[in-house]
Parts: C-alpha cells; sequence; structure tokens
C-alpha cells in the first residue's frame, strides 16, 4: 500500500544510460529521485558523467532508461512542458547570455513559451528584481561582471517560473563574496534544487544530501559532510580513488 | 575589395542589392537545412570566429603575413548556403561598425564576396572535392574565391564609370591572384589542421554533386556578361572585335550608347528608364540561373 | 579594441541619441541616395552635402576629430581611384569621389556612433529587413568581442612559444601553429554554438528568436524624420535644377 503521506518524487530517472558518439559509456545505470523542496548535490571527479547527467534531465541528451518529470514521461511531446518546468543554469554564463541587453535575455524565456510581450517584460522585471539586477536592465551583457552576469543567468532561468533548478557548477568564476551572495540567493528560491559542484563547503552549506558520481555510476549517497569523509574529498585530496 | 559608397552607379548598386536581398532571403531556409543541427547561433558564432580568426598572422615570407579571408574556410565547413549567410553578416558588421564597404553597395559587396565568393569557393569541392584531392579543392576554391570576387568589383567599378586606367587594371588582376594565393594556402593548412581536429568538420562534395554542372553553366553565363558590359567600357578593343564579327552597326550602337559615358548622360536621358533596365538586366540572368538550377536537378534526381 | 570606442559613443546621450533608430536609418538612407545620385559634385553640391553633414555631427554630440578619423577608413581604396581619375585628367570625377566615398562614411559613423548596435539592427529589422540574417548579426556582434579576446590570446601564446628564429623553416613552423591556432579557435567556437544553442533549447527555443518591439515612437522622432527627408530632397532637387 503506497504511503499516502509520502511526497510525489519531481524527478525520477530509473536506469540511465548513455553513450557518446564515439561508443565511451557516459552513464551506466544512473537511478535518482529528486522530492520537493529539497536541495541535492551531484559530487565527484571530472568526467564521471554529472554534466551528462543533468543535461539529460530536459531533454538536451537522449539516453536510454526512463525519466518523469513531475508525472510526465520524458517524451517528444512532454518536451516543451518539461523544459518549461526545469529550469538548467550552465557553467558558463557566457554562453547562456546570447541576448543584445539583460532584458531581451531575461524575457527569452517567457516569449519562447507564448507569453504576450506585455507579460514578458512583467516577468522578466520580476526575475531581475529577485536576483537584484533590476537596474541593470539594459546593459549589453559584455559590460557586466563576472557575479552579475550568473545573477542574470539565473534571472533568465526563472523567468520561466520553472519547479526545478539545475545548477552546473554555480560557483565558478565567483570569487568568495560572489559566492556567498550566490549562496543567500539560492537559500531564498524555494524549488527542488540539483546542484552540481565541486565546491563542497557551498555544497555543505546549502544541499540537504548529495551522491556521489564515479565513472558514470552513482556509487554512494548521503549529507555532503558523510561522502566528504568517506572520499576524501576536500580541498586538500591529493588523488582519489573511491574507497570501499 | 569592400567598395564604399560614392563609387557605384545607381543601376549597378541598386540592382546588385535587389538581387543580394533576395538571394539572401532565399538562402536562410537553407542554410538552416544544411548546418546539421539547424543552428542559428552556430552561423553567429563563426561569424564572430572568422573576425578573431583574423586577427592570426599567417607568415608568407619576405617579412610579409597574411590572414585568412574565410569564404572557403566556411563553405567547406558549413557548407555553402550557410557560408554566405555568415559571410554576409561579416560584410555587414564591417560596413556598419569598421566602415569596411559602404552602406549602399553592401548589396554589390555581398553579391561579390558572400554569393559569388562563397559559390566559387566552393565549386571546386562540389566537383572535385573527394578525400584524395580534398585539398587541392579546397586551395583552388580559396584562389577562385578571392579572384573572383575582385573580378566582379572591378567590373561594377567600370560598369559604374570609374575610371580605371590599364596600369592599374592589371595591377589590381595581379594582387588579386596574389592575395588568392596566400588564401589558398592559408585555407589548406587550417582544413588539414582542423581534419587532425575531427574529420566530421570537412564535408565532402555530398550535397553539391547534383547541380555542379547546373552551377558551372550559370556561372559561365553570368560571367560572360559581366565580361561583355566590361569590355563594353573599352570601345577600341570592341570596334576590332565587332568589325571581325561582323556586328551590325546597330548592334553596335546598342553597346556603345548606354555605357560609354555613364555618368555624363545621366541628365540626358531619364534615369528611370536606367534604372529599369539595369534591374530587367539582372533580373534576366537571375532567372537563368535559377532556371537552369531547378531544370539540372530534376533531370538528375529523375 | 576598435569597436569599443564607436560602442561608448553609442551609449551617451544627446539629441540624436534620443531619436528612434528606424528614424535615424530612414534619413541616412536619404542622404546617401541623395550623395550616390548627383551626377557631378559641383562646389555648390559639396557644400550643401557637407552642411547637412556639419548639422548632423553638431547634433550628435560626438567627437568630430574622432569621426572624421574613423571614415578615414575608406582611404586606402578611395584614394587610388581618385588619384587615378585625376591623373587621367578627370579631376571633376575624383573629387566626386573622394567627396561622395568620405562623406558617406561619416553619415554612416554618425547612425552608428547614436545608435547601440543592437537597437539599430532591430530598427533595420522593423523597417522590413531580413530577419534571420539580422538576427545572425546580432549573435556575432555579440560575440565578437568574446572571441577576440580569445584570439589575441592565442596571438601572444604562440608569439611567446614561436619561433624566433628568420629563414624558411621558422616562418614554415610559424605558419603551421597559426593553422594550428585558427583551427582550436574553431573547435572552441563550435563548441560554444552547440552549448549556446542548449540554453536557448533549455528556456524554450522553438525555431524562432523572440524579440521585444521596439521604443515607442515620439513626436520628436516625427519631427527628426520629416525635418532631415525634407532636407535631403530639397537639396537633391535644388541640384538637380541648379545645375
Amino acid at each position: 500500500m503506497p504511503d499516502k503521506l509520502a511526497p510525489q518524487p519531481l524527478i525520477e530517472v530509473s536506469q540511465l544510460r548513455y553513450r557518446y558518439e564515439d561508443g565511451t559509456l557516459a552513464l551506466d545505470g544512473v537511478d535518482f529521485t529528486l522530492y520537493p523542496g529539497e536541495t541535492v548535490a551531484l559530487l565527484g571527479p571530472n568526467g564521471s558523467g554529472k554534466t551528462t547527467f543533468v543535461l539529460h534531465l530536459n531533454g538536451l541528451l537522449e539516453g536510454e532508461g526512463r525519466i518523469t518529470v513531475c508525472g510526465l514521461p520524458l517524451n517528444k511531446e512532454n518536451l516543451p512542458a518539461i523544459r518549461s518546468k526545469v529550469g538548467l543554469l550552465f557553467q558558463d554564463p557566457d554562453e547562456q547570455l546570447f541576448m543584445p541587453t539583460v532584458l531581451d535575455e531575461v524575457a527569452f524565456g517567457p516569449l519562447c513559451q507564448g507569453r504576450s510581450e506585455q507579460e514578458a517584460r512583467m516577468r522578466a522585471q520580476a526575475a531581475l528584481q529577485k536576483v537584484g539586477m533590476a537596474a541593470g536592465a539594459h546593459k549589453a551583457p559584455y559590460h557586466l561582471s563576472a557575479g552579475e552576469k550568473r545573477r542574470v543567468a539565473l534571472a533568465a532561468v526563472l523567468a520561466c517560473e520553472p519547479e526545478i533548478l539545475v545548477l552546473d557548477e554555480p560557483t565558478t568564476y565567483l570569487d568568495p563574496p560572489g559566492q556567498s551572495e550566490l549562496l543567500a540567493l539560492l537559500s531564498r528560491l524555494p524549488q527542488a534544487k540539483i546542484i552540481v559542484t565541486h565546491d563542497t563547503l557551498f555544497a555543505e552549506a546549502i544541499a540537504h544530501r548529495a551522491v556521489f558520481f564515479y565513472r558514470g555510476k552513482i556509487i554512494a549517497h548521503g549529507s555532503v559532510a558523510e561522502l566528504r569523509q568517506r572520499f576524501g574529498w576536500s580541498a586538500r585530496a591529493t588523488s582519489f580513488t573511491p574507497a570501499r | 575589395m569592400h567598395i564604399p559608397d560614392g563609387f557605384l552607379s545607381t543601376p549597378v548598386w541598386l540592382s546588385l542589392a535587389a538581387v543580394s536581398a533576395v538571394s539572401v532571403g532565399a538562402l536562410a531556409p537553407k542554410a538552416q537545412r544544411e548546418t546539421e543541427e539547424a543552428r542559428l547561433p552556430l552561423l553567429g558564432v563563426m561569424g564572430a570566429f572568422v573576425f578573431a580568426a583574423q586577427m592570426i598572422n599567417f607568415p608568407l615570407g619576405m617579412g610579409t603575413s597574411g590572414h585568412l579571408v574565410g569564404g572557403t574556410l566556411l563553405a567547406s565547413t558549413l557548407g555553402p548556403a550557410a557560408a554566405a549567410l555568415v559571410m554576409s553578416a561579416i560584410l555587414g558588421i564591417q560596413a556598419l561598425v569598421f566602415q569596411d564597404g559602404g552602406v549602399l553597395a553592401l548589396g554589390a559587396n555581398v553579391f561579390n564576396m558572400a554569393l559569388a565568393g562563397v559559390f566559387a569557393g566552393y565549386l571546386p569541392l562540389a566537383l572535385w572535392g573527394d578525400r584524395r584531392y580534398r585539398s587541392a579543392a579546397v586551395a583552388c576554391g580559396g584562389l577562385l574565391s578571392v579572384c573572383v570576387s575582385g573580378a566582379l568589383a572591378l567590373a561594377e567599378l567600370i560598369i559604374s564609370g570609374v575610371r580605371v586606367p590599364t596600369a592599374l587594371l592589371w595591377l589590381s588582376v595581379l594582387l588579386f591572384l596574389i592575395n588568392g594565393l596566400a588564401e589558398a594556402v592559408i585555407t589548406v593548412a587550417v582544413v588539414r589542421a582542423l581534419a587532425r581536429l575531427n574529420v566530421a568538420w570537412v564535408r565532402g562534395p555530398a550535397l553539391g554533386a547534383r547541380r555542379a554542372p547546373a552551377a558551372l553553366g550559370a556561372a559561365a553565363v553570368v560571367l560572360s556578361m559581366a565580361g561583355v558590359m566590361v569590355a563594353s567600357q573599352y570601345p577600341d578593343v570592341l570596334e576590332s572585335f565587332a568589325d571581325r564579327a561582323g556586328l551590325a552597326a546597330r548592334a553596335k550602337a546598342l553597346f556603345e550608347t548606354p555605357f560609354a559615358d555613364y555618368q555624363a548622360s545621366w541628365f540626358g536621358e531619364s534615369w528611370w528608364a536606367k534604372v529599369v533596365a539595369g534591374l530587367l538586366g539582372v533580373a534576366l540572368i537571375y532567372a537563368l540561373l535559377v532556371g537552369v538550377t531547378r531544370m539540372a536537378g530534376r533531370r538528375r534526381s529523375k | 579594441m576598435h569597436q569599443a570606442e564607436l560602442d561608448e559613443w553609442s551609449r551617451r546621450d544627446g539629441p540624436l541619441h534620443r531619436r528612434d533608430a528606424r528614424a535615424k536609418l530612414l534619413v541616412l538612407l536619404a542622404y546617401l541616395v541623395a550623395l550616390a545620385t548627383v551626377n557631378t559634385v559641383t562646389p555648390l553640391a559639396a557644400a550643401g552635402f557637407a552642411a547637412l553633414l556639419g548639422l548632423a555631427v553638431a547634433l550628435s554630440r560626438l567627437p568630430a576629430g574622432g569621426l572624421a578619423w574613423r571614415a578615414a577608413a575608406v582611404a586606402p581604396f578611395v584614394v587610388v581611384f581618385t588619384v587615378a581619375s585625376w591623373v587621367a585628367g578627370e579631376p571633376a570625377r575624383a573629387m566626386a569621389l573622394l567627396l561622395r566615398s568620405y562623406l558617406s562614411a561619416v553619415a554612416v559613423l554618425i547612425v552608428v556612433g547614436t545608435t547601440p548596435l543592437p537597437l539599430l539592427l532591430k530598427g533595420i529589422e522593423h523597417l522590413g529587413g531580413p530577419r534571420f540574417l539580422i538576427t545572425v548579426v546580432q549573435i556575432l556582434y555579440r560575440y565578437l568581442f568574446v572571441l577576440s579576446e580569445q584570439a589575441q590570446h592565442m596571438r601572444l601564446a604562440a608569439a611567446s612559444r614561436g619561433a624566433a628564429g628568420k629563414g624558411w623553416q621558422a616562418n614554415r613552423a610559424r605558419f603551421k601553429a597559426a593553422a594550428g591556432a585558427v583551427a582550436v579557435l574553431f573547435a572552441r567556437s563550435y563548441a560554444r554554438a552547440q552549448t549556446i544553442h542548449r540554453a536557448m533549447l533549455a528556456r524554450g527555443y522553438q525555431g524562432v528568436l523572440p524579440s521585444l518591439r521596439a521604443n515607442r515612437w515620439q513626436a520628436a522622432d516625427w519631427a527628426f524624420l520629416t525635418v532631415g527627408l525634407l532636407l535631403c530632397v530639397s537639396l537633391r532637387l535644388a541640384l538637380e535644377y541648379a545645375g
């Protein structure tokens, strides 16, 4: 009998497999679940498949296995709906800010979703307000600092009103004050979050739990502190082999 | 090679602007289909790439250095339609931001460099681009694209009535050849380096092979008409030709009168008629191009 | 970078900066066409066109010296043909070439110097320009600076590493290094474009890049457009009947 009090997962991934064009296996049977309101950190060495994994969550990559987002199975028909539910923040903000001005950028999502121009502007301005960039609406992206670009990219994703936020290495290019700012900002957002990160301090501050990727598989679950200790995953680690 | 404003006569820049506008509009859907994953951002970013790549110097010996122009490189990696669009975008930025080429003359520059130049650069690859001859085809393409663009630009200047003394004419031709050779050598080197990184990027003749003979025929028509118009500027040459070929006196007059002194006769005759005549002439060439290409395509596919 | 100055100019404020891009484009076109269709550039014609341009320069609040210098980019090409015409005994035609191309260049500079390029492009689109191409130009301009910086780094890296020697072999090595650098730049650009495309898809892109409508047209724009067009047309007609 299913427990009626258990929350429905927002994301369910079952046995996800993905091969690159040259044949290498990037993901080797990954199972993952995300529940409402929680923040999960994805840890693991470079090349272990973390980024490849998150690119499957909104259908940018297509692998074998089953993915369900907010009750919708991931397939061609549901793609538009799923893409509006999953907000993906890429690692390099320069690759995410492609419109001439900040306002154009943040309004892009709502406009693509079919909102009227009036509505798109309103949502864009509300999103910019949330990240503290309302004053920069008419600036061009190359005039922004790294931190500002990061915030605008976040606003651009928030304007689509997603239910889930997926962030790929969000603290890259940010100085320590910038990182604290981002932390504070993210803590205020109600969406469930998946954060790919190398920054264990950041992960510990914001994530409820974490999973550890290694060679295309998730080899451990737990809190960030637990995993950090178990794998020696800290700034002073000189090499890495998963201790089992 | 980028023609500024103020050089071309109105029928020339106006009709070329019309042809370029129509061609670019027609190419957009083709470009989207040709670039494997139908990507708008790819064309924009590769345009920026060309600008950036032009900052890298290639030593050519004797203290000189050259840089990549890019039309043939783009055609051999993105396909001709996408390459034409990217080059058009580049020319637009060059005209607006760098004052390299005029605004009214943009149509002519696009025609010379983004359309004819890219097409000429791609043709050898389309005809002989299989693996064995790829480097030679690319080199040929590089040389052709620069020479064809240059020749067309010169032709347009002459037809517009700009005084080009014979010495300057030959000097320009020489310069085109040198630049063309540089482009050939540089493009081949880059294509080879690219193939070492990822063979998939350098494409073969798959798309063009069918239409190549038709394209050649069409190109021949365009070039011969341009050649006729240019030749008419050197009336003594034409006269001796006419005498030998026995052309009727009326035909001779037809060639000499409208082109002989373009600028001065501006006031005399209604310039509307000239504009219309110019537009009709180019429209005819264009229709011929499209018609021949379509017919050949249909024939081949059967 | 070279275009950084122009970009900075376009972000200033002034009477011309505040006008709608479409109005500026239309007046520019009228000026360029008037200039292009004048047959012989008499001193009167030159004075007329220069005067109109002077007025525009004043309104633009841009540095006249800077404008004059940037417009001189046309010089190499123009000087060659001007000299050729002069030597061939047609000084009138020579001056016509020189004046027309130079004045046209300044006119274009004034418009580009008082309008941020993205707004200018939007203006062209709203006047009926080819939408796909304009979007490509938009993205090109957005990444122009980013990629140029990358190329600059590569150039410096190659120079500091490169064969400092002279002679055929050193040149050949440098040539190969340059080809390699361009190839790497290509690869990075291609990868970057792929990520940008993914970012677009992630936010719902379905093939057409949306854009917010241009700023609202004001009364001042009507005034500018009318006066500008009138001035250009009347100058042109006056020269037609005076000459």
